[in-house]
């Protein structure tokens, strides 16, 4: 560069640390990890121990069955759930077709996980929520977390659960749970700061404890939030289930790294297909019962 | 049940963070402009002292802005009072514990909002038993309170209603249907038909006349329209600013108004259905035969009786029969167009 012949060296290409002093840093930092890693091993596979069992059972249960009592109850779900004849319908088909390009196996693989990492982030994020809207303070100290959780790319997210966790299916789960829990948390909290000020007087006024408060009033009201909550979870762990398979997550997700890899065309077109409907049946069943539970809302006298 | 009236006793609410601060200067005379301006802290209730009857309508009217509901809501406590007492049954209401104060507010008081504040994802039915609900009352029971009240207010048929599925007037019943069916002695009101349109209202405040008729509860009814507080109150209490201007029968309101904002207040009042025959009567003059009116009949019906009758002169009787003043239509007249003189008539007949 012509300007560089003018400019002294160190304006010019970046003035790096040196070579040496990163290896040496690095070194300190990951000794020391691991370091805490083996020492805390125990806590560490304690905690993920239940996950495990958690996890294993439920795949075993979705790829164990045999296919059509599956699909059979995946089917009465998703009919129970939206009442809807067209959606029942787009998920059978879309669920034989995933069957007939033999990849039947793989999406049981892909939906356990994502269930599981859905009821997980339901069970956290729904009291973590409650507990925001209850205080302010609280809110004002879980915010800036999630605001982290959720500007962080996701690919940033497997380092260090990656370096605690270890390869594996469990860390892929705590990783697609602590991606997928911030909406759940965000739109509990919303939902329930949302609820009419004047409803909340009368509970009080005909004399409500806070916990029949909770239940007969802000969580009812708050239904709706909380749904588009859920919905939203079920499609982040959907997504961050792919990006997992980068750390062993098997299923779909793992095809479709192979695919782009080796430029499978086809085989990755499947895969993304077969990705693409699951997300559909999630989104439709989900949306669809949201709506339902506002069916009071929507009768308006006139 | 037993009534109990409510005593409001010195009752002071400064709204800030540091209301306590300023109660002493608030008592020994700083006006809440000064509040305001130096301190930062508005003045929301100063000095109240009403005593309600029990059993009966308390109607309290202001414009807004003159601290009646903030005052209503004291008497359950969902607004912390700053200074003062609220004793009902003996018990002060502002020294109750918390599990004391949601004992009273689920089982002593019910009230009514303007805006209904029904819960829109609960039936008419599940609205109305949501007291007993929180009573923990088994669902058997409470529903069959509930459809009885819902009856009463005129709701049949639309037990498996939402809310929304309801016209303003509907709703109102509803809320008031939820609040008799808690069968609570104190019947708080807050600018409950405020909301309705003037012939629903109208509707509402004879469905309250009616029930009060029976039930004998202490109503607690807040307004900002005197024609209402006319209608509906026993007694009237009339707060400007925070402060109880007047407070007494609508008779004698409309009779001897406090000051000039209550004049201005009273000009537009048809006289005639607030003042009664006891009040502006003349004295006998010697034995007189006819039309009977008792001391308490409205000017407006005695005048109505006496055109029907074609008469031009009809007894006043006290509830034992005995004639004790002559009414004829030319001081019926008077009363009713001529505005408070200073003169005050005898108000004994009350």
């Amino acid at each position: 560069m012509a300007t560089c012949d003018i400019l002294p060296n160190a304006l010019c290409s970046f003035p790096a640390i040196g070579d040496q002093y990163i290896r040496e840093a690095r070194k300190v930092i990951d000794d020391g990890f691991k370091g805490i890693v083996r020492e805390y091993g125990f806590v560490i596979d304690a905690v993920t121990q239940p996950l495990q069992v958690f996890l294993n059972s439920f795949e075993r249960l979705f790829t164990g069955s045999p296919w059509i009592l599956v699909l059979i109850v995946m089917l009465a779900i998703v009919y129970a759930g939206s009442r809807s004849i067209k959606i029942t319908i787009g998920t059978a088909m879309g669920m034989c077709a995933i069957g007939l390009m033999g990849l039947w196996n793989d999406a049981m693989i892909t939906l356990a996980i994502t269930t599981v990492a859905t009821l997980i982030a339901i069970v956290i994020g729904i009291p973590i929520g409650i507990l925001m809207a209850r205080s302010d303070r609280i809110q004002g100290s879980i915010n800036p977390m999630l605001d982290v959780m959720q500007t962080l790319p996701s690919f940033v997210y497997l380092i260090p659960v990656v370096v605690i966790f270890g390869i594996g299916k469990v860390p892929g789960l705590i990783a697609v749970v602590i991606y997928a829990v911030p909406p759940m948390i965000r739109l509990t909290n919303l939902g329930i700061r949302l609820v009419d000020k004047e409803v909340l007087e009368a509970a009080d006024a005909f004399g409500s404890s806070s916990s029949q408060k909770l239940w007969n009033v802000q969580m009812p009201l708050a239904l709706p939030t909380i749904m588009a909550g859920i919905n939203q979870t079920i499609m982040m762990s959907l997504a961050m289930v792919v990006v997992a398979s980068m750390v062993g997550v098997g299923g779909l997700g793992k095809n479709t790294l192979q695919a782009i890899a080796n430029q499978f065309f086809t085989y990755g077109f499947m895969n993304g297909f077969a990705l693409v409907a699951i997300a559909i049946i999630f989104d439709r069943t989900s949306q669809a019962y949201g709506k339902r539970l506002q069916k009071h809302s929507e009768i308006v006298h006139g | 049940m037993a009534s109990h009236g409510i005593e409001i006793k010195n009752l002071y609410k400064i709204f800030g963070p540091r209301g306590r601060d300023y109660i002493n200067a608030v008592q020994a005379g700083l006006s809440k402009a000064e509040l305001n301006e130096k301190h930062g802290h508005v003045l929301g209730l100063k000095n109240i002292n009403i005593s309600m009857p029990a059993g009966g309508i308390t109607v309290v009217m202001g414009l807004s802005g003159s601290g009646k509901s903030t005052l209503i809501r004291h008497i359950n406590r969902l607004i912390e009072p700053t200074f003062g007492e609220v004793v009902y049954d003996g018990l002060d209401i502002c020294a109750m514990s918390d599990n004391g104060l949601r004992e009273f507010r689920r089982h002593k008081t019910a009230m009514v909002f303007q805006k209904f504040a029904l819960l829109p994802h609960r039936t008419v039915i599940e609205n109305t038993v949501y007291g007993l609900d929180i009573q923990k009352k088994p669902r058997s029971e409470s529903t069959k309170r509930g459809r009885y009240w819902i009856e009463r207010v005129g709701l049949s048929g639309f037990e498996n209603h939402y809310p929304n599925q309801l016209s303003g007037g509907m709703q109102q019943r509803v809320g008031l249907a939820r609040a008799l069916t808690n069968d609570a002695d104190i019947l708080l009101m807050d600018e409950a038909y405020s909301a309705l349109d003037p012939l629903i209202r109208v509707d509402m405040q004879t469905v309250l006349l009616d029930l009060q008729a029976e039930l004998k509860k202490t109503v607690v009814f807040i307004t900002h329209d005197l024609d209402e507080a006319l209608r509906l109150g026993d007694k009237i209490a009339i707060l400007r600013d925070g402060e109880v201007i007047q407070q007494g029968t609508g008779q004698e309101i409309v009779l001897a108004p406090a000051d000039d904002y209550i004049t201005a207040f009273v000009k537009e009042v048809n006289r005639g259905r607030v003042i009664k025959a006891g009040t502006v009567m003349r004295p006998l003059e010697g034995s007189m035969d006819g039309l009977r009116v008792g001391t308490t009949t409205t000017l407006e019906s005695a005048a109505k009786e006496m055109c029907e009758q074609e008469q031009t002169r009809a007894l006043v009787v006290d509830p034992s029969g005995v004639p004790i003043g002559v009414l004829d239509l030319q001081t019926i007249v008077s009363a009713m167009v001529t505005p408070a003189k200073t003169e005050i008539p005898k108000l004994a007949a009350e």
